[in-house]
């Protein structure tokens, strides 16, 4: 009776190994941003792509700077981000190959509605920085690597601002955590609008400064280097890397809203405004 | 594996080079958990002395409250405390969110069950006649605490290093709470958690270090002041 149980579990075990490892086949693991997995864009594409390739796609939602990482350990099979600079160097050092754009969405600043640094109504992300150093105003700052962070740190740069001032603090943690920090603080912060969209019913902000093409935020699709591992699922990766850029992808992208608007514009083809890129660097 | 080699080679350079971002947040943590533990210690002295020694209708009850409240994740703890200290919370006045004051309420609010529970299964222990006999030779209701409590001081030390453990230790209510703000109410978790998330292994791991070195002293802490006491017993 034991022993028959016994086979049972075993058999049960075996079939469950087999299973996994039949789906591990067909996985493809793709390291990106929070802010297109929490905006929910790609739990809005990713079964699009899925009902029609014979891949499963595993997402590992992480900052620019963690998900970089994973595709130079070999963890993943492509990454999605949003850091420019950073993914060019991913590229040169050969962990990366094959980077497309494949869409952009825009960062915004906000604060409190009394606004007491008095940067409300401007487009001039540079100048709303300057002012808000020069006043010494509570800024909470991811201060984390990601690609939110990188933005950040260039605008400061821009600005002619080292980030010590009384006001700031840097939280490192995900740009959820940061708004919501923000709203309890009082303070002012910058935010990736898919975020600020998604969670604005439950934060007491307001958006100050937007619009600036200083405050345009490319993403690209980058396949991890084959040749450095052994085991990606590169073939998945790529099928994955060309349906984001192709005509049903991109007007997907286009078509995606969150309450209701807008989010991302495709942009795959297109140069990338070479004069924010510089910035970037 | 080499990267894995690597990368402890580096965070062991941080930790004997005195990286001062490093030691910075050694001294947050340090600075909030012994607090946090020092404030716990005299309520919960007096909580377990009375489930111990003190019978009241629905003492058992008592006992399993706090038995289970061990067992409260850290995170709920964290979100309650969030939610009392927000400002659309009944506490939101106080400004207390994302300070070094709440954290160490959290603690505080995680090591009591830790060390009630324990110090009332030491008193618990001790000879029920040591209290009656001080108190027949003379001793006054004081003295008599005193000495319950030098009696179980094993017991006791060994309940304060269990609970700071778990506090120091913990990530979910400080990160919570705390919001990990650099200079601020970086620890050494939350420390390690953001560290990991930037992909910068070599902090994360001197900072975990740490965590482990200092476990170590403290339980050899114990072990010698255990073997110390039997030592005196037997003599």
């Amino acid at each position: 009776m034991l022993k028959r149980r016994l086979s049972l579990i075993a058999a049960l075990a075996l079939s469950c190994l087999l299973v996994s490892v039949a789906q591990a086949a067909d996985t493809v693991r793709l390291a990106t941003t929070t802010s297109t997995y929490n905006s929910g864009l790609l739990d809005y594409l990713l079964p699009k792509f899925e009902a029609d390739h014979p891949y499963q796609i595993q997402v590992i939602p992480v900052g620019t700077g963690k998900a970089l990482r994973l595709g130079r350990d070999g963890d993943v099979d492509l990454v999605l981000t949003h850091a420019p600079a950073a993914e060019k160097a991913f590229v040169d050092a050969g962990y990366g190959v094959e980077p497309h754009g494949v869409m952009y969405n825009d960062f915004v600043i906000v604060g409190p509605t009394d606004d007491p640094a008095g940067i409300a109504g401007g487009n001039d992300a540079t100048q709303a920085f300057a002012t808000l150093a020069e006043d010494e105003a509570l800024f909470v700052s991811r201060g984390d690597d990601s690609g939110t962070d990188k933005k950040e740190k260039i605008l400061w740069e821009q600005a002619g601002v080292t980030p010590d001032f009384d006001g700031f603090r840097a939280a490192g943690q995900g740009m959820g955590e940061v708004l919501r920090m923000a709203s309890e603080l009082q303070g002012y912060t910058l935010t990736d609008r898919g975020t600020w969209l998604a969670m604005q019913d439950k934060l007491d902000l307001e958006i100050m400064v937007e619009g600036d093409t200083q405050l345009f935020n490319p993403y690209q699709v980058i396949l991890v280097n084959p040749e450095r591992y052994d085991g990606l699922d590169t073939e998945g990766a790529r099928a994955l890397a060309e349906w984001l850029i192709s005509d049903e992808g991109q007007s997907l992208i286009d078509g995606f809203r969150l309450n209701g608007k807008v989010l991302f514009h495709a942009s795959a083809g297109e140069d990338v405004d070479p004069e924010s890129v510089a910035n970037q660097e | 594996m080499n990267e894995l080699m690597v990368t402890t080679g580096e965070a062991l350079r941080l930790l004997v080079s005195f990286d001062p971002a490093l030691w910075e947040i050694i001294g947050v943590s340090f600075r909030v958990s012994l607090t946090a533990i020092l404030v716990s210690l005299p309520p919960s002295l007096l909580l377990a002395l009375l489930l111990a020694r003190v019978s009241f209708p629905g003492r058992w009850l008592a006992i399993s409250v706090v038995n289970t409240l061990m067992a409260v994740p850290t995170v709920v703890v964290g979100l309650v405390l969030f939610m009392l200290l927000s400002r659309s919370g009944p506490l939101g006045e106080l400004r207390l969110l994302f300070t070094q004051r709440a954290m160490i309420i959290g603690q505080i609010l995680l090591a009591m069950p830790i060390l009630t529970a324990m110090l009332h299964s030491t008193f618990q222990s001790l000879d029920q006649r040591a209290w009656e006999t001080a108190r027949l030779l003379g001793a006054s209701w004081f003295q008599a605490l005193w000495m319950l409590i030098r009696e179980a001081r094993f017991g006791v030390i060994a309940a304060l290093l269990a609970a700071f453990g778990r506090i120091i230790a913990e990530v979910g209510s400080a990160v919570m709470i705390g919001g990990n703000i650099e200079h601020f109410t970086r620890t050494i978790t939350t420390a390690i958690a953001l560290e990991t998330l930037k992909g910068e292994f070599a902090q994360g791991l001197a900072l975990g270090l740490v965590l482990l070195l200092l476990a170590l002293l403290l339980n050899v802490l114990l072990g010698v002041m255990r073997g110390r006491g039997q030592q005196t017993v037997s003599v």
